[in-house]
């Protein structure tokens, strides 16, 4: 018999085997995002008097396939901040899950003692950006990255309006208009146009950004591939946020294709 | 002879449910010299009076700088203070950088709290020995809370800490209403004259003695809101309103009140 | 083939890292598999040390490729200030190549600095604070920091100080420096007009014999025309520089911050 302390209550070797520890270690490697896999296309905002518009389509491509037409990429955030998504759809639904959590530990913190969440007190849209710099930023560099664009619309500090973009690498800035993947190509000099700078921008009434911003979705539509005529767009003001996440194309117009080799019925 | 059974750890409680560890550390708050924090709708001012060890010896610091937005004052051990106060200039570092904004005076001190919660559970840990007045300004205003070494927090109007502090917070009982309108300057000689209360018999506020620190609500040059920062002041910069309240000012200022100003030399 | 476009002999290669652009030598269906975490952003940066000023200054573009990310993303920090909007700061720091290495770069010296103001009660000299950054940078030898640093400051003599760095922390004390995109652009143009390379007294000589123009340190308003004529001829032949200029003037009375215009094609 064996009366060492160690031995107590542990099964015997000799009458059971050796404890099997393999599973304690994997044997595979650690995995990590080498590509991204069901991606989602542009986002596009752009900054108006007293808010931000934003807006992306519905559709999560499998490659070239149209994979799912019914994804939404924007996702709100504590009712004052607009997160929009470009890159890998489960790196999104990860983040979107992640920032779910954040916003619950948020709220909690601002319990007044009234048991109403003051809404002064909370995470902007500035904070936010900040923090996804950091979260993706710190993915780059453990190279587990997460494969997205990220634009973040809301307000910052002094309730002034507020865009900025974050990326897989953590690069992050911040501009009147902004637009990822081929919108940065399509969308930004259509936006530029209108809103070159802050001041600008600052002129933008709400009617003019949503009109250029929808203006936008629709050359998206018509040059990039990977795109649906089925997007959501939100306005973010002092007031709130009004988001359609279901909105259809309008006043489409296929005439220029009738002088394009390759398009629709060839006739010569 | 009698002998408490109940005091080796902080982990037994007392059959009266009682654990004396915790309330030995609260008693080492009350040997420290007293603390004043009062918040009012735009400042959080916390006063305090230094304690020379003898003649020949400097002052012992009472009020530290945490953030820009949040500083502290102390009553009891100042080496656990200084943890304390090592830990929430990390914490507060941290949140700028990670969310880019001051972080929330509430949020810091419950995070001390819970720091300070651990140690009067583990076999082996020792509760801080110090207690804490923080004084803060956040998106949500001025704030003052109190820190205490079982682990308990709590928001305050105004409060006192430390040696004779019950005199004080008479004082402060008695004033609260006006609190939450006073200015700056007007805070600042309600703590002092708190703390004349708890003052020792012909002992007087001095400049080498009183410490005096201010954060408030500010704006910047574009109008934005941005904190006033948190800021101490020590010697001849609390002079002016040691003698704001002097006894004999006061006296005059009450006769010159109810005498209509009409005071002949 | 990339060699074919580059404009610098030296480096053999193509000036510009266009990650985005597509490659030519790429076989054919090959797809990016490994994840790349660097990526250049363009930019230039350029610091001038004075008698007793330092001038700081960088482009405003932030690029990835061809495309302009922003037209206004400073790259000039001022570093180590106790408050959020640094503005009692002694130290600025400039920052290109990879952005996001150089904001966390800027942070983690700032984040060192406040903490060495915490501890000591004064800020840390341009001296400590450039050896120090040459650690930080060290110290990710074998994942570097993609950033081109410049510390400015004034010296414990309070004559102008710059440090100039490499991406694994080598660095030494010059009078004057560029770095980014157009570096090779500017340094040229700084040798001659700052340290007075290759200016000669005419009719002084023959051939070598020539006398060499006399040195003398530059004024301020002679070193803020410099940079801003080394920035324009820079976005005249750099497409990674342009939208404005952000310049920093560090005197004894604090950090001056000044933006500028710069041609936005």
């Amino acid at each position: 018999m064996d009366h060492r302390p160690q031995a107590w209550g542990r099964p015997r070797d000799d009458v059971y085997g050796a404890y099997d520890a393999s599973y304690l270690h994997s044997n595979t490697p650690k995995t990590a995002t080498q590509s991204p896999v069901v991606t989602g296309t542009s986002v596009v905002g752009l900054k108006f008097a007293d808010g931000v518009v934003i807006a992306a389509d519905n559709l999560a491509s499998y490659g070239s396939l149209a994979r799912f037409t019914d994804v939404k990429r924007l996702r709100v955030f504590l009712d004052s901040s607009v997160v929009g998504f470009g890159g890998d759809v489960s790196d999104m639904q990860y983040l979107d899950r992640h920032l779910n959590e954040l916003a619950i530990d948020e709220a909690y913190d601002h319990l007044t003692p009234d048991s109403s969440a003051s809404k002064t007190a909370s995470l902007n849209a500035a904070n936010l950006y900040k923090y996804l710099q950091k979260l993706m930023y710190a993915r780059r560099n453990d190279f587990d990255p997460l494969w997205n664009q990220i634009l973040v619309a809301g307000l910052d500090g002094a309730q002034k309006p507020f865009l900025g973009s974050v990326d897989l690498r953590g690069t992050s800035f911040t501009s009147p208009s902004l637009a990822t993947g081929y919108g940065a190509m399509l969308a930004q000099p259509i936006m530029r146009r209108v809103a070159a700078t802050e001041e600008d921008a600052a002129r933008l009434t709400r009617e003019q950004a949503v009109d250029v911003v929808k203006e936008c979705m629709k050359v998206l539509f018509y040059r990039d591939a990977r795109s649906l005529d089925r997007y959501s767009i939100a306005v973010v003001t002092k007031d709130g946020i009004e988001l359609k996440e279901d909105e259809q194309l309008e006043k489409q117009s296929w005439a220029f294709a009738e002088r394009i080799r390759g398009y629709g019925t060839q006739t010569v | 002879m009698f002998r408490n059974n109940y005091d080796n750890d902080s982990v037994t409680f007392s059959p009266q449910g009682r654990i004396f560890q915790v309330e030995y550390a609260a008693e080492a708050v009350k040997q420290g010299s007293v603390v004043v924090g009062i918040a009012s709708k735009t400042h959080a001012v916390l006063v305090a009076i230094k304690r020379n060890a003898e003649e020949l010896s400097s002052y012992q610091k009472k009020l530290f700088p945490i953030d820009e937005h949040v500083g502290i004052a102390i009553a009891g051990l100042t080496s656990d203070a200084r943890v304390l106060s090592n830990f929430m200039k990390q914490q507060c570092l941290g949140h700028r950088l990670t969310f880019g904004r001051n972080m929330p005076v509430r949020s810091l001190v419950d995070m001390i709290g819970s720091k300070a919660q651990i140690n009067t559970q583990h076999y082996g840990k020792r509760p801080y020995g110090v207690g804490l007045l923080v004084a803060g300004v956040d998106e949500s205003g001025p704030h003052l809370f109190e820190f205490q070494p079982s682990g308990m927090t709590e928001e305050m109007v105004a409060f006192a800490i430390g040696a004779r502090s019950q005199m004080a917070r008479t004082y402060l009982e008695k004033n609260l209403a006006a609190f939450a309108a006073c200015g700056r300057e007007e805070l600042v000689r309600h703590g002092l004259k708190a703390l004349k209360e708890s003052l020792v018999q012909d002992k007087e506020l001095t400049v080498e003695n009183t410490s005096v620190a201010i954060v408030g609500l500010g704006k910047d040059k574009d109008g934005n809101p941005k904190p006033e920062p948190f800021k101490v002041f020590d010697g001849q910069d609390v002079n002016a309103w040691i003698e704001s309240v002097a006894d004999d000012k006061e006296a005059a200022a009450a006769e010159g009140a109810e005498e209509g100003m009409d005071v002949d030399g | 083939m990339a060699a074919m476009f580059s404009q610098n002999p030296l480096m053999n290669g193509p000036n510009y890292s266009f990650s985005d652009a597509p490659r030519a030598q790429a076989p054919d269906g090959a797809r990016e598999h490994r994840f790349d975490p660097y990526t250049d952003n363009g930019g230039s940066t350029l610091a001038i040390a004075g008698a007793d000023f330092t001038i700081m200054a960088g482009d405003t573009r932030l690029t990835s490729g061809y495309s302009i990310n922003s037209r206004f993303h400073p790259k000039v920090f001022k570093i180590g200030g106790t408050t959020a909007d640094q503005s009692d700061a002694t130290i600025a720091l400039s920052v290109v190549g990879f952005t996001a290495d150089g904001e966390a770069l800027k942070e983690r010296l700032d984040a060192i600095c406040k903490m060495y103001h915490y501890r000591h009660g004064k800020p840390m000299s341009v001296k400590a604070c450039a050896q120090r950054l040459s650690t930080i940078l060290y110290q990710k030898r074998f994942f570097p920091y993609y950033a081109y640093a410049i510390l400015g400051g004034l010296d414990e003599e309070g004559k102008g100080a710059v440090y100039s760095y490499d991406p694994v922390g080598s660095y030494e004390r010059e009078q004057c420096r560029a770095g980014g995109a157009a570096a090779s652009l500017i340094m040229p143009f700084l040798d001659n007009q700052v340290n007075f390379k290759n200016q000669f007294i005419p009719g002084s000589g023959e051939g070598h014999a020539l006398q060499e123009r006399e040195r003398r340190p530059l004024t301020r308003n002679e070193v803020e025309t410099l940079v801003k004529d080394a920035f324009d001829g820079a976005v005249e032949r750099h497409i990674e520089v342009g939208d404005g200029l952000q310049m920093m003037i560090i005197t004894r009375e604090g950090i001056q911050e000044v933006i500028l215009p710069l041609k936005k094609d």
